[in-house]
């Protein structure tokens, strides 16, 4: 039973150890995370497969067989054709190359965009920081599901129009979901601020003449990495649901781009005589998420040592 | 506790508000105008046409667009939906309780798992049953509640042919049968929800206990030579929860994405499914309503809670 | 036949486990309580006195705290294999604790009255109405001006001074034969100590309750306590009667520990500077071998290192742990 251990039990400072810098001791924790490990090692894996996987696997994604359709798993189909007899293998793996590149495309829009908000916030103090972080709260609260629907139902064809349909999505999915999480990295990057901004080393820069952006760039946000390269790897995660959930209602992604979640509203129909076409895409978006979400809580553990459990 | 009521509610409005002008923002900067296309809409009555052009107020300066706008909103002048031919608040007054109803009884679900499971694990930290929980918790807020419902659907109603998988609204049956029908065609999309938002709020319970329960105060309780049970129960759960309704409350947003989805796979009659179809048929004043009626129910949720935050912490009403 | 005594420690080992070892926290440890006497233990943060008396009533976590070796006899009767049950029913019932931080040990969403009567109706079965009479009487008898109607406040609407007499009057609620107080004071005002350090004088009065008083301050011990036991790294390293300790300490530390108290009414007169002992307490992960205070010990011999003394009775009812202690007699 955890109670309390009296802090006087290790009061006196731990024996002196090999000097390590931060970045091998946050090595060291990561490694003691086993899932996080495994996982780390699978999204590798993953990433690997949706790169190269398509020019070893060199089946075209649209190539119509009617004389194979609907069929299992066999040799020549690993994972099985859909009602047009296309190779799922296939489209899963390009599949994957989209529905990862907008789940890190809508994590870097998030971090960005939360980092500069944050940094605004904790910079200006006073009323810009009060109006930022209600504006964080209030983002917080809206029905994130709803509003990118309706902004992509409002806005879809005007883009498409001016960039092409593929580039048209991707753009509007990225920036949307992209827009909709950025505000823990807000939070994290303007806790950072107050935290530090009075702490000696960065007085020290200051007295010492750097500039504010400087201070900003060399000392205050590298503190800050720890906390927002988790909340960044979660964000991933959190991005590639809502793409797949967006291509599941079929509102993402045109019908010819198979990203994962399109390739399960396909299949959802035919649950009765293709459960194949339903469960290798799905089980990629789940080993996907599952492994990221395990590598973040892995990050955790490793970066943010005020969290330790 | 009336004066922090008072003040919750006073906060609310600009979230309100706040939400109302995001939304007016993104259907003012759509191309081609939905409120220009909803009174030129050739679909719409022209007696209706002519209300909106004057309630919309196409031709006023943007900021008096807005406030007629909100207020025909909050006065529920939703419009006319062309697909359904009947007023926008009718129809989503009819399909409202059956989301409700998922809601609910999903986040009932929700918490009969998580609370014991959280609190247990927490009180056994990396124990086996821990690591089996929190493995367990990851898996279940990884699998998206779109394949989970799928697979729900091919074990329970296409292998087990156990229960049915698309929800109806009519059910033939009467009595007592009607009640085992309705239940029956409610547990997989209420499941299917509830395993997803359970997952989730197990780890808040389990942080949360593990928080409390290296407090001083919780010593004091064993001190006093109190049972064990009633340390957990009455001195580390009960305090316990006062951060998790914060985070439950932050939820409330991916519950209702959740309940879209679920809705949809399941063809439940709700406001979620409302909405896809809506946007499927370019049915422009359902889009708008359903956004607005889903931004009150987070609004409304995170009221709730704070309502009950003050209530779990009695701190909070003397700030 | 002579009744036991109230309370005996003896040759207390209590281990915690941690990443870098085990931590010997308590390492031989004896103590003992008789009735209505008040004992106080001594010594800087991190000599396990702390450890020690949440180990009496096994408040310490376990694991990854330990019991390694020792008995700790309660009435005779040693508590170290006790079940829960058998732990139950002698805390606050037989034995009351006082905590060090009155800001954090209540708990903030029950009211002072709830807190106190849960533990009366815990050990005494009574009424919730009887319960929290109790309680309000508890409360005045600590001196907390309008009894009954502060029991139905919540702890944040007490100042620390307050609450740590709450915590009071709940640990006293079951007319308990020892009290414990951890560091009742250190978290308080100066002014607002002295008056809490009165009222468990009054109460231990009134009451006839055994107090063991674990403190780091040398003034609080001068004004409670009859008899005293010095700690140092988890060992006992000198016990005197307080008179004989504060006129004749025979361990460098505890003449450290004394010398390191202001003296106002020496201030003027004598130009004494008010003395730490420098260094701070060793690991106890490996504690070193010989005199665990050698290394911060001006009167230090080599002798000091070979091996660690015994703590031997230099006079009767005075014992110290140093192999100099005759030549400060």
């Amino acid at each position: 039973m955890a109670g309390s251990i009296p802090a006087s039990a290790t009061a006196s400072p731990a024996a002196p150890r090999k000097r390590v810098t931060p970045w091998q001791e946050a090595w060291r924790r990561f490694r003691k995370h086993r899932l996080a490990v495994v996982s780390a090692v699978i999204l590798a894996l993953l990433i690997l497969a949706v790169l190269i996987g398509p020019l070893i696997w060199a089946v075209p994604i649209d190539e119509i067989d009617f004389t194979a359709r609907l069929q299992g798993p066999s040799w020549e189909h690993p994972l099985g054709t859909d009602d047009l007899g296309q190779d799922i293998l296939a489209r899963v793996l390009y599949g994957g190359r989209i529905s990862l590149a907008v789940g890190f495309a809508a994590m870097a829009v998030a971090v960005v965009v939360g980092t500069f908000v944050g940094a605004v916030a904790g910079m200006a103090g006073g009323r810009l920081d009060a109006a930022l972080m209600w504006l964080t709260d209030l983002f917080l609260s809206l029905p994130e599901l709803p509003l990118l629907l309706l902004i992509i139902y409002l806005f879809r064809d005007a883009l498409t129009g001016i960039v092409g349909p593929e580039m048209g999505v991707f753009i509007l999915i990225v920036t949307v979901i992209g827009g909709f999480r950025w505000m823990p990295v807000a939070r994290l990057v303007r806790a950072q601020f107050f935290s530090l901004r009075e702490k000696e080393f960065v007085e020290a820069a200051r007295a010492l003449g750097a500039s504010r952006p400087r201070l900003v760039l060399r000392h205050i946000l590298p503190n800050a990495l720890g906390p927002v390269i988790v909340a960044a790897t979660i964000d991933v995660a959190a991005a590639i649901i809502a793409e797949s959930t967006l291509s599941f209602l079929g509102l993402g992604f045109p019908p010819d781009i198979p990203t994962w979640g399109r390739i399960l509203f396909d299949a959802k129909d035919n649950l009765d005589f293709a459960p194949h076409w339903a469960i290798f895409p799905g089980l990629a978006i789940f080993l996907t998420v599952l492994s990221i979400n395990f590598v973040g809580d892995g990050l955790r553990d490793a970066l943010d040592p005020r969290r330790v459990k | 506790m009336t004066q922090y009521l008072i003040r919750r509610l006073l906060i609310a409005i600009p979230s309100l508000l706040g939400i109302s002008v995001v939304l007016f923002t993104v259907l003012a900067l759509a191309p081609g105008d939905p409120f220009e296309e909803l009174a030129t809409n050739p679909a719409i009555p022209p007696e209706v046409r002519a209300n909106l052009r004057a309630s919309l107020g196409i031709d006023d300066p943007i900021w008096q667009r807005y406030f007629s706008w909100l207020f025909a909103m909050l006065r529920g002048e939703w419009g006319y939906s062309f697909v359904s031919r009947i007023n926008v608040d009718q129809l989503i007054l009819q399909r409202l309780p059956v989301t409700l109803v998922v809601i609910g009884a999903s986040q009932v679900v929700a918490l009969a798992i998580a609370l014991p499971v959280g609190v247990y694990a927490a009180t056994r930290p990396y124990s086996v049953f821990d690591q089996i929980a929190n493995t367990l918790a990851f898996v279940g807020f990884s699998l998206p509640t779109f394949f989970t419902g799928l697979l729900f659907i091919l074990l329970f109603s296409i292998y087990l042919d156990w229960l049915p998988f698309v929800y109806r609204t009519e059910l033939s049956e009467t009595g007592w049968r009607w009640w085992w029908e309705q239940l029956r065609q409610s547990i997989m999309p209420v499941m299917v929800l509830g395993l997803f938002q359970g997952a989730a709020w197990t780890r808040f319970v389990r942080s949360a206990v593990l928080d409390v329960i290296r407090l001083d105060h919780v010593t004091t309780a064993r001190a006093k030579g109190l049972p064990e049970s009633r340390v957990t129960l009455r001195h580390v759960v009960r305090n316990a929860l006062i951060p998790v309704v914060t985070l439950v409350a932050l939820q409330m947003p991916i519950v209702f994405g959740g309940a879209i989805v679920t809705e949809q796979i399941f063809r439940v009659p709700g406001v979620g499914s409302l909405l896809i179809s809506a946007i499927l048929a370019n049915d422009t004043p359902v889009i708008m309503a359903v956004t607005f009626v889903f931004a009150g129910l987070v609004i409304f949720f995170n009221l709730l809670a704070d309502i009950l935050y003050g209530w779990l912490d009695p701190r909070i009403s003397y700030r | 036949m002579t009744l036991p005594r109230l309370l005996e420690i003896e040759g207390l080992k209590v281990h915690f486990q941690t990443d870098d070892g085990t931590v010997r926290a308590v390492d031989g440890v004896s103590i003992g309580v008789d009735r209505g006497e008040t004992v106080s233990v001594v010594g800087e943060s991190g000599c396990g006195k702390t450890v020690t008396a949440m180990t009496v009533l096994k408040l310490i976590a376990m694991p990854p705290g330990r019991i390694a070796e020792g008995r700790i006899l309660w009435q005779g009767r040693d508590i170290v294999p006790m079940d829960p049950e058998q732990m139950r029913a002698i805390r606050s019932k037989e034995i009351g604790f006082v905590f060090q931080e009155p800001m954090t040990s209540l708990n903030p969403v029950y009211t002072v009255g709830q807190q106190i009567a849960e533990t009366v109706r815990q050990h005494e079965g009574v009424s919730r109405k009887a319960a929290l009479d109790r309680a309000a009487e508890m409360l005045g008898l600590v001196q907390i001006p309008n009894p009954s109607r502060r029991v139905h406040d919540y702890p944040h609407q007490f100042s620390g001074g307050m609450r740590q007499r709450v915590m009071i009057a709940m640990a006293l609620s079951c007319n308990p034969k020892l009290l414990i107080a951890d560091e009742p004071t250190t978290a308080l005002d100066v002014t607002i100590q002295a008056q809490i350090l009165d009222l468990l004088n009054e109460m231990k009065e009134r009451l006839g309750m055994a107090v063991l008083l674990i403190t780091h301050a040398m003034g609080v011990v001068a004004e409670t306590a009859q008899r005293v036991v010095v700690m140092y790294a988890g060992v006992v390293v000198e016990e005197a009667p307080v008179e004989a300790l504060f006129e004749r300490p025979l361990h460098p530390y505890t003449q450290g520990l004394i010398r390191s108290i202001p003296r106002l009414d020496l201030a003027a007169t004598e130009h004494r500077r008010l003395e730490a002992i420098p260094g701070t307490v060793p690991s106890l992960l490996n504690p070193p071998t010989g005199c665990r205070f050698a290394a911060r010990c001006r009167h230090a011999i080599p002798e000091c290192t070979a091996g660690e003394p015994a703590l031997r009775e230099i006079q009767p009812g005075h014992t110290a742990r140093c192999i100099r202690a005759e030549e400060f007699l």
